[in-house]
């Protein structure tokens, strides 16, 4: 029998997981942050193994989610400077890349940036031939003072071509300068698309370390696996396609812990709540993916457009310090994080949590609910609106008035109700406080395609199987077995104003990771 | 009264051209970035039509064309400058102001942004009072004045001129060359003198996007209700009058491109004060009719809006999606939108409906100010 690790490194908490192939958990583990996270990850590794009585060399393959890139970007910590090239000139020249980037952020990369001609119109025609002579020429200027390269082409998601032909130009220049390609990383919306592109270059090195850590830790723990990243969409990378494209990994947190409510369930319609110590996450299931946003998302104040699963955050979980005000009973957003164990009242210590006001109602059991000093009206009262926060939320992220269940995860869920409106019930699987490492676990890898296609003349079918071929070959390269690729997701948006009915087709293919399945057919 | 338009009053702008897209009209975002870039430097006039003299000349400028090229060929800059500066040299006049065609969406915006670079004035007022799908469809053609000479220009800085037989083959033209341009492009044309400008504008729109981008933006930043300061602000001149036609939950969209245009329709199930009711939205890149209970309530020309209920923000058809929660608001076009003569151009009707404007007496009664005029 072979075995996978899932590993999930969060605000607080290091979560780790083993799984069998039957997907039954082994062992799980929640470890405290230290300030060094490879030690971190290395005591959650030794202490999941400790509890499964599991030789390292069993683990077969291992999963990391982490928030380390995301942190990096918010932080402005250890960036890369970057030549940030946009070709489709003398069309874009009137917004700048990095125009409307905070000063902190742009620093490092404003100094560097160029516009050349080239690109491509909304049906593949050219909007002019690309400039190879300056993209030549904007390489030498830049020779030893850019860590990283990103290009960004004009409908490059209809052509790559000249993306592409830039990328070996750079490459004759710079030599192996890492070099980031829009049209694999977001969809049409150049300066959404673009600003992702120059963040993933920002971040190549720090996605570098954050790699050679992760796989110290494991070589270190004397496991020999093939290892993969999780990515935002709540499918795997492998580690060098996570190298090239780190920026994916933003949001991949509360991707894993759906995706693992997911699994936990078996349900493949629901919507999640994930009650941390700090926060909630409520996101729904479709097909047994967390849904995508629509919407421009920011990351560290810039906007971007690439995946990230649709979200309503609320600044409310376990910790979140409860008091009275002139304005009311305020809950959160401040909280007393993992200090619960010791700063909470039902374990004997003296701020009022969220935790207690729950407690309190019946929820738990949790600690001491005895050396509870409330007021039961007031403890009703606080609860309520908690509760009725929480209700709006997940009425905001459903799509429609069917009644669907509730999945809860995470430490915080003990919290909830035995009821809630707007769900038709709530199941509380086994694991739900290790949902995000084993949503980290799960094989999955996805192909996606994001196109405008002509669809005069054609059947939508011809075009959507088109389309479909297209994300299936995606996944492949991924990492997929081919046999395991079902259509997750398809949306079609009809376009005004441009000839032959152009429609926006946007289409995901997920299965499993071909590598497991071999593991899987073997035992 | 003359004003000054500061960078700090883009937000605003966009925001209620927005309201005024009723659903299409293209989203502000790139305008505003490019506008900003022009304003940064040094504070936009914005005149009253009043303050025009009879014999002044004043262009109106636009951007054509689909708003998702937009999103990805971003404009160069100068387009609209040298779309101005060709037909000015085509009917040999000096212009001394720039118009807006369009008070909605994008096009608010490119009109300052043209002004800022030209080192002129803008007329607070434009051809449509909101948005609306062709170029014809402006007040401009309905009283009597002709949109050609007219020229679009590309990123290039090409210059195609049309000269028309009427307004609606301009239209048919300039779309044609705007697609071989790569689906987006832009446009001068209507030029006028003072005298034709004051008879046909529709006035004050520039003022009133800014007035209720403003008011929602004020209460976001004291946590009170932004729809409720929408609605104040919608109910003032030179607009008939405001009110929240229905509040609920999106419970099917339907799209489909036909001709060119986005069309389709949005269903909202009924919540608060309106639950058990069901309202239908039909529209055609821009919101058209709204139909409560089988019955419609809101007729295009009046401007119909769908506002996220939380934060107020105007959502446009293309991201209108299940699961929703809505308020919906109706905003009484200003009485030169409703002249017989305008009807047959954007009423019902001229959309293919087969009922007549609807006069939404409603909306007139909560509003003295207005009735008292």
């Amino acid at each position: 029998m072979s075995y996978r690790l899932g590993i999930d490194v969060g605000g607080t908490m290091t979560d780790a997981v083993i799984l069998d192939t039957a997907d039954n958990v082994v062992s799980k583990v929640k470890v405290p942050n230290s300030s060094d996270i490879v030690s971190g990850i290395q005591t959650a590794i030794t202490h999941v193994l400790q509890t499964s009585g599991l030789p390292p060399q069993r683990i077969s393959l291992a999963m990391l989610g982490t928030t380390q890139v995301t942190n990096a970007i918010i932080e402005r910590r250890g960036l890369s400077r970057v030549l940030a090239m946009r070709i489709g000139a003398p069309a874009t020249t009137g917004v700048k890349p990095l125009a409307s980037w905070p000063d902190d952020l742009a620093t490092w990369g404003r100094a560097h940036s160029v516009i050349l001609r080239g690109g491509h119109e909304f049906d593949g025609r050219l909007i002019a031939p690309l400039d190879e002579l300056a993209v030549a020429e904007a390489c030498r200027k830049v020779r030893g003072t850019v860590d990283a390269v990103a290009v960004t082409g004009v409908f490059s998601p209809v052509s790559a071509q000249h993306e592409e032909r830039a990328a070996a130009i750079i490459q004759e220049e710079l030599g192996d300068v890492p070099t980031s390609l829009s049209h694999q990383i977001g969809s049409i919306g150049l300066l959404e698309r673009e600003n992702a592109t120059i963040l993933n270059a920002m971040v190549i090195q720090v996605a570098k370390r954050v790699v050679q850590t992760f796989s110290a830790a494991i070589r270190n723990s004397g496991i020999s696996a093939a290892l993969f990243l999780a990515q935002n969409d709540g499918t795997l990378m492998e580690l060098d396609y996570a190298q090239q494209y780190p920026i994916l990994t933003v949001a991949s947190g509360p991707t894993n812990s759906m995706r693992g409510a997911a699994y936990l369930t078996g349900l493949t319609d629901a919507v999640v709540i994930d009650i941390g110590g700090t926060s909630t996450d409520v996101g729904i299931l479709v097909r047994g993916f967390p849904r995508e946003s629509a919407v421009a998302v920011e990351v560290g104040d810039v906007r971007t457009n690439f995946r990230m699963p649709d979200l309503v955050s609320l600044g409310l979980g376990g910790g979140s310090i409860v008091r009275e005000t002139a304005r009311g009973i305020t809950i959160g957003p401040d909280s007393v994080g993992y200090k619960i164990i010791t700063e909470g009242q039902v374990f004997g210590g003296h701020t009022l949590t969220f935790t207690d006001v729950a407690v309190s109602q019946g929820r738990g059991p949790l600690g001491d609910p005895g050396v509870l000093t409330l007021d039961e009206a007031f403890a009703q009262q606080a609860y309520q609106i908690a509760v009725n926060r929480i209700v709006d939320a997940i009425a905001q992220i459903k799509t429609n008035a069917l009644p669907i269940p509730l999945i809860a995860v995470g430490g915080g869920s003990f919290t909830l109700p035995d009821a809630l409106p707007e769900a038709s019930h709530i199941v509380r699987p086994l694991h739900y406080e290790v949902a995000n490492a084993i949503g980290a676990a799960m094989a999955q890898v996805s192909g996606r395609v994001d196109k405008i296609y002509n669809m005069e003349g054609r059947k939508r079918d011809e075009v959507l199987a088109e389309a479909e071929a297209a994300a299936r070959a995606e996944a492949e390269a991924a990492g997929a077995a081919p046999d395991s690729l079902v259509l997750v997701d398809v949306e079609e948006l009809p376009l005004s104003y441009l000839p032959g009915n152009a429609t926006r087709i946007r289409l995901t293919v997920a299965g499993t990771l071909r590598a497991w399945e071999e593991l899987k057919a073997e035992s | 009264m003359s004003w000054y338009l500061t960078k700090d009053d883009l937000i605003p702008i966009a925001l209620g051209a927005a309201v005024l897209g009723t659903g299409g009209g293209g989203d502000p975002y790139i305008g505003r970035l490019l506008a900003e870039e022009a304003i940064a430097e040094k504070d936009l006039l914005v005149m009253d039509v009043d303050e025009v003299a009879d014999s002044e000349w004043v262009i109106p400028i636009a951007a054509m064309g689909a708003p998702t090229v937009l999103l990805e060929k971003i404009p160069a800059g100068p387009e609209p400058i040298i779309a101005f500066q060709a037909l000015e040299k085509e009917l040999g006049i000096r212009a001394q102001a720039v118009c807006a065609m369009e008070a909605g969406g994008v096009n608010s915006m490119v009109p300052l942004a043209t002004a800022a670079h030209l080192n002129l004035p803008v007329v607070d007022a434009d051809g449509m009072g909101r948005a609306f799908p062709e170029v014809y469809m402006e007040t401009f053609h309905i009283y009597g004045l002709s949109g050609t000479p007219a020229c679009v220009v590309n990123e290039w800085g090409d210059v195609v001129t049309f000269r028309a037989h009427t307004n609606q083959t301009l239209e048919h033209y300039a779309r044609a060359v705007t697609i071989r341009m790569g689906g987006h492009a832009f446009l001068s044309h209507f030029a006028m003198q003072g005298t034709d400008l004051k008879r046909t504008a529709v006035r004050g729109t520039l003022g009133f996007a800014k007035r209720l981008g403003e008011a929602v933006l004020r209460v976001e930043k004291t946590h009170r209700d932004p729809i409720a300061a929408l609605l104040k602000a919608a109910r003032t001149p030179p607009y008939g009058g405001a009110d929240i036609i229905f509040v609920g939950k999106i419970v099917d969209v339907q799209r489909r491109t036909s001709g060119g245009f986005a069309r389709g329709r949005v269903l909202i199930d009924g919540t608060d004060d309106y639950f058990t009711r069901r309202m239908r939205i039909e529209f055609q890149n821009e919101n058209l009719v709204a139909v409560m209970d089988e019955r419609p309530v809101v007729t295009v020309p009046d401007l119909i809006t769908v506002l996220d209920r939380e934060n107020g923000t105007p959502i446009t058809t293309e991201y209108l999606h299940y699961g929703q929660r809505v308020t919906v608001l109706a905003i009484a076009a200003p009485p030169i939108m409703k002249s017989p003569e305008a009807l047959l151009v954007w009423g019902p009707e001229a959309f293919g409906y087969s009922y007549p404007y609807l006069e939404p007496h409603f909306i007139r009664a909560n509003n003295p100010e207005i009735e008292g005029r």
